[in-house]
C-alpha cells in the first residue's frame, strides 16, 4: 500500500503511456513529465503567492488578502485574471524584440533546471549523470534575461537595476557553486538522485544521515542558502528590484502577462534553488526518521521545500536591505573564502574517517568545527571593520 | 550660550539660547576647525574608468520621495555626483490664502501644512496670534496643548522611523508596528477634536472644546503602554546589523554646516548642537516639566534615528507629568475672541519646537480682520536645503535613506 502511494505518479504515468502504441511511448512519457512539472509548479506558484502574502500579513500585524474566496484562497486566480486582462505596454523607445524575449528567455532555463531535481523515489524527470552541472549551467542563463529586460526597456531605473542584477548574480554564483562542491566530494557523484541515495540510511537506526548534520554540511547549507537568496533576488538581497530605490529595477517597464511571466519565473527559480538545497543538504526525499518512512517520498520533498520557502518569506518580512557595496563585500570577502575553507574542512572530514580510537567521532567534529569557526570569526571581524558599533548618547538638561 | 567661530569665517555664530541650558558632559563650544569625521565605507571614486554620467529624475512619482518631491540626480554608476532637490509640486498658495481670510479661518489650513502633526501646527499659529493680540491662555488649556503636542511628537517620530525602515527596504514590517501605535494616539485625537489627522483643535487663547469624560484615563493608558512598544521596537531595530551598516557613517552633516544652514529640530541635535526651543523659549508651560534633550555626536542617519527614539522617551516623561498634574478650569481665555478678531497694528513671530524642527509663524497686522502678511517658517523645507551636501559621493540607496532621515512632509515643504 505505502509502496503504491509512494510510486503513485510513476505508475500513473506508466499506465497512461501504456495506452499508446510502442513507438509513441517515449515521446508521450516526455510530454507527460513536462506537463506534470509545469502544472505542479504553476499550482505551487499560486499557493506560494497567497501564502507569502498571508504570512507577511501575520508578521506585520495584519490579515493579508481575505476577500476572494474562502480565507482569500482564490486570490491567485483573481491576480492571474487581472494580469491576463491588463494592457501590455511596450515603451515607445524600447527594443521591442528583446523586450518581448526577456521573460521567455528567463522562464525556459528555470523550467529546465526544475527538471533535474529528484522529487521522490524514481521521480526525476531527466536523470542526467552530471545533473548538478546542468542545473548551474542553465541557472546562470537567467542573468542574461535580466540584463535583456533592463537594457531593452530604455528606462534608467531598469538599466540601474540590470547593472545591479548582473553584478550581484555573478558574484553570488561563486559561493553558490563552491558550497555545493563539498557535497559532491563526499557523495563522489554529480548525479542528483545518487546524491540523495548517499544520504539515505540512519545513524544508530534513528538519526538521519543528511549532509546538514555534519559540520561541513551545516556550513555549506548556510552558505548555500545565503547565496541562493541573493541569486533569486529575495530580501534582504533584493537590490535589483529595490522598490524604495529604483522603483522595480529591470521590471519597471513590464506590465500585464509579461510581468506575470517574470514573476512566475522568479518563483520557479526560488523553487529550483530550494529544491537543490533540499536535495544536497536535507536528504532529498528521505524521511527524517525510520518510523516515518510510510509517508510517500514526494510528500517529504515538498514538505522540506515548503519549509525552506517559509524561511525565505520570514527573512523577507524581517530584514532591511543591504547596499550594493556591502553586498559585494559580503560575497567576495566573506562567503567566497568561507566556502573555500569549507572545501578544506570537507577533505579533513573525509580523511579523518580512518581514525578508529575511542572518541574519534567527537574529535572529528570538534576539529572541523574549529577550522570553520576561527576563519568565521576573523572574516566577520574584518567585514565590520572601520565602523563604530555601539554608541552612547548624551543628554542636555 | 554662544558658539564662537574661531576664525575661519570671521563672524560669530550665536545661537539664541537665553538661559544657557547646562550641558551634561557635553562641551559647549564647537571647534569648527576640527574636520568632520566621516565613517563612510565606500571606496574612493575611481575617475580613471571612462564612462557616461547618468541623469535620473527621481520623482515626483517615486515610491520613496515621501510625496511629490523630485531629486534630479546625476549618477556615476551608482554614485551621486550631483543632486538637485526640486519641489513646488504641492504648492497651494497657503500664505496668500491666509492673507485673504480671517485669523480664525487659517487654523484649518495650518492643519494641512505638516499633515502628520496638525496639533503642533495649530499651536505655532495660535501662539503667534496670542503674541499679537495679548490673549492669556488658561492653565488647563496650556496642559492640554502640551499633551497634544507631545502626543503629536510621538506620532511623528514613530512614523518617521517606520518610513525610514521602509526606505531601507524592510518590507513594511516596522511601519505596520509603528502605525498600530499611531492608531491609538489618533483615536485620542479623534475623541478630543472629532478628527483624526486634521484636528483643528486649538483656538486663540485656549482650545476649541474641553476633553471628553474619561479621555485622560485613556491617554494615561496609551502613555503607560507606549514604553513597552518602544522597547520592542528598539530591540528589533537598534541592534540590527544591517541597519547599523546602512545608517552609521551615512549622510554625515557637520555642526558648522548645520548651524549655518539653519537646520533645526532632531536633525540639528543629531549633530550634537544643543538647541531645543522648548528649553530655549520655554513657551507654554514647558519650564514646569523635567525632561532632557538627547544629543547625537556624528550627525549621520543612525544618530538622527536614535535621537528621535530617545526623544520619544523624553516626551513620554512630559506626558506622564502633564496627565498627572492637569487641573480643572477654563479651557479658553474669557477675553479672547476668535470670530472677528482685529488685533492692533503690529507684528509678531511665534515659534515652537515642532516634531520636525522650529516651526515659526510671522504675522503683520494692519488692524483689519485679515493678516497683512502671513509667513510660515517650515522646518521641513529648510532642513531639506542641505540634501545635496549630505548625499554627494554616496549611492542612490543612501540618498533615499538620507531623505527619509531628514523627515519631510511635502505639505509643509511646498505650502
Amino acid at each position: 500500500m505505502t509502496g503504491q502511494l509512494d510510486q503513485l505518479f510513476v505508475s500513473l504515468k506508466q499506465w497512461l503511456v501504456s495506452f499508446l502504441p510502442q513507438a509513441a511511448q517515449p515521446m508521450a512519457g516526455i510530454l507527460l513529465s513536462i506537463s506534470a512539472i509545469i502544472g505542479a509548479f504553476a499550482t505551487m506558484f499560486a499557493i506560494t503567492t497567497i501564502m507569502e502574502r498571508k504570512i507577511l500579513g501575520r508578521i506585520q500585524n495584519r490579515l493579508g488578502p481575505n476577500r476572494v474566496g474562502p480565507f482569500g484562497l482564490l486570490q491567485p486566480a483573481a491576480d492571474g485574471i487581472k494580469m491576463l486582462t491588463k494592457e501590455d505596454i511596450v515603451p515607445f523607445a524600447a527594443d521591442k524584440l528583446v523586450h518581448f524575449l526577456a521573460p521567455v528567455v528567463l522562464i525556459i532555463p528555470v523550467a529546465l533546471a526544475l527538471a533535474m531535481i529528484p522529487y521522490g523515489r524514481n521521480m526525476t524527470a531527466v536523470d542526467l549523470d552530471a545533473g548538478i552541472l546542468f542545473f548551474f549551467a542553465v541557472g546562470s542563463a537567467t542573468e542574461l534575461s535580466v540584463f535583456m529586460a533592463g537594457w531593452s526597456s530604455q528606462n534608467k531605473y531598469s538599466l540601474v537595476g540590470a547593472m545591479r542584477a548582473i553584478a550581484q548574480m555573478i558574484s553570488y554564483e561563486m559561493p553558490l557553486v563552491l558550497s555545493t562542491v563539498s557535497v559532491l566530494m563526499m557523495a563522489g557523484t554529480l548525479s542528483l538522485p545518487l546524491i540523495v541515495q548517499a544520504q539515505s540510511g540512519y545513524i544508530y537506526e534513528i538519526l538521519p544521515r543528511w549532509n546538514v548534520f555534519t559540520p561541513w554540511g551545516l556550513a555549506g547549507f548556510v552558505l548555500f542558502m545565503i547565496a541562493a537568496t541573493a541569486e533569486s533576488n529575495r530580501a534582504p538581497f533584493d537590490l535589483p528590484e529595490a522598490e524604495s530605490e529604483i522603483i522595480a529595477g529591470y521590471l519597471t517597464e513590464y506590465s500585464g502577462f509579461k510581468y506575470a511571466l517574470f514573476f512566475m519565473a522568479e518563483y520557479w527559480g526560488l523553487f529550483a534553488v530550494s529544491g537543490l538545497a533540499v536535495t544536497l543538504f536535507l536528504g532529498g526525499w528521505n524521511a527524517p526518521f525510520p518510523f516515518l518512512q510510510w509517508v510517500p517520498s514526494w510528500a517529504w520533498f515538498f514538505a522540506k521545500l515548503g519549509t525552506i520557502i517559509f524561511g525565505f518569506i520570514w527573512v523577507r518580512g524581517t530584514l532591511p536591505r543591504l547596499r550594493l557595496d556591502q553586498l559585494m563585500n559580503f560575497a567576495w570577502k566573506f562567503l567566497l573564502p568561507m566556502s573555500l575553507i569549507n572545501i578544506v574542512v570537507t577533505a579533513m572530514w573525509h580523511f579523518s574517517r580512518v581514525f578508529q580510537f575511542v572518541g574519534a567521532r567527537e574529535m572529528r567534529w570538534v576539529l572541523c568545527a574549529l577550522v570553520l569557526a576561527i576563519p568565521y570569526f576573523f572574516l566577520g571581524r574584518a567585514l565590520g571593520e572601520g565602523r563604530p558599533a555601539k554608541r552612547n548618547y548624551k543628554f542636555a538638561e | 550660550m554662544s558658539f564662537s567661530n574661531s576664525g575661519n569665517t570671521g563672524g560669530e555664530t550665536v545661537i539664541p539660547s537665553s538661559d544657557s541650558p547646562s550641558l551634561n558632559g557635553v562641551t559647549a563650544a564647537i571647534d569648527f576647525d576640527e574636520p568632520q569625521k566621516s565613517y563612510s565605507l565606500l571606496p574612493k571614486q575611481n575617475s580613471e574608468v571612462p564612462g557616461e554620467l547618468l541623469e535620473v529624475a527621481m520623482g515626483p512619482h517615486h515610491p520613496s520621495t515621501h510625496g511629490v518631491f523630485r531629486m534630479d540626480v546625476v549618477l556615476d554608476g551608482e554614485r551621486i555626483v550631483k543632486l538637485k532637490p526640486v519641489f513646488g509640486y504641492l504648492h497651494r498658495n497657503h500664505e496668500k490664502i491666509a492673507e485673504g481670510t480671517s485669523y480664525l479661518g487659517s487654523i484649518p489650513y495650518t492643519d494641512r501644512l505638516d499633515y502628520l502633526c496638525s496639533m503642533s501646527n495649530n499651536w505655532g499659529y495660535a501662539l503667534t496670534v496670542e503674541k499679537l493680540s495679548g490673549f492669556q491662555v488658561p492653565e488647563r488649556a496650556e496642559y492640554i496643548r502640551v499633551i497634544m503636542a507631545e502626543l503629536t511628537r510621538l506620532v511623528n517620530h514613530i512614523c518617521l522611523v517606520g518610513f525610514l525602515m521602509q526606505d531601507m527596504g524592510a518590507m513594511g514590517t516596522p511601519l505596520m508596528y509603528a502605525f498600530r501605535e499611531r492608531e491609538k494616539i489618533l483615536d485620542l485625537f479623534e475623541a478630543a477634536s472629532g478628527a483624526r489627522m486634521m484636528c483643528n483643535y486649538l483656538r486663540f487663547g485656549g482650545v476649541r472644546c474641553d476633553l471628553p469624560k474619561g479621555w485622560l484615563d485613556e491617554a494615561r493608558k496609551v502613555v503607560e503602554n507606549f514604553p513597552r512598544f518602544l522597547d520592542e521596537f528598539e530591540a528589533l531595530l537598534s541592534g540590527n546589523e544591517i541597519l547599523i551598516a546602512r545608517a552609521q557613517g551615512v549622510g554625515v552633516l557637520g555642526k558648522e554646516l548645520a548651524v549655518n544652514a539653519g537646520i533645526t529640530g532632531p536633525m540639528l541635535r543629531a549633530c550634537g548642537v544643543n538647541y531645543d526651543i522648548r528649553k530655549v523659549d520655554k513657551y507654554g508651560i514647558y519650564d514646569r516639566f523635567d525632561f532632557r534633550v538627547p544629543l547625537g555626536e556624528h550627525g549621520d542617519v543612525f544618530d538622527r534615528y536614535m535621537v528621535r527614539v530617545l526623544e520619544m522617551r523624553e516626551s513620554l516623561k512630559i506626558l506622564k507629568a502633564a496627565l498627572r498634574d492637569i487641573p480643572e478650569g477654563l479651557i479658553v481665555d474669557a477675553k479672547a475672541k476668535s470670530r472677528g478678531l482685529r488685533p492692533k497694528v503690529g507684528e509678531a513671530y511665534g515659534r515652537i519646537e515642532g516634531p520636525k524642527g522650529e516651526l515659526g509663524f510671522y504675522l503683520i497686522s494692519d488692524g483689519s480682520a485679515n493678516p497683512y502678511r502671513y509667513r510660515v517658517r517650515p522646518p521641513s523645507l529648510i532642513n531639506l536645503t542641505i540634501l545635496e551636501d549630505m548625499c554627494l559621493g554616496l549611492t542612490i540607496a543612501d540618498a533615499v535613506i538620507i531623505l527619509g532621515s531628514v523627515d519631510i512632509v511635502l505639505g509643509e515643504v511646498d505650502r
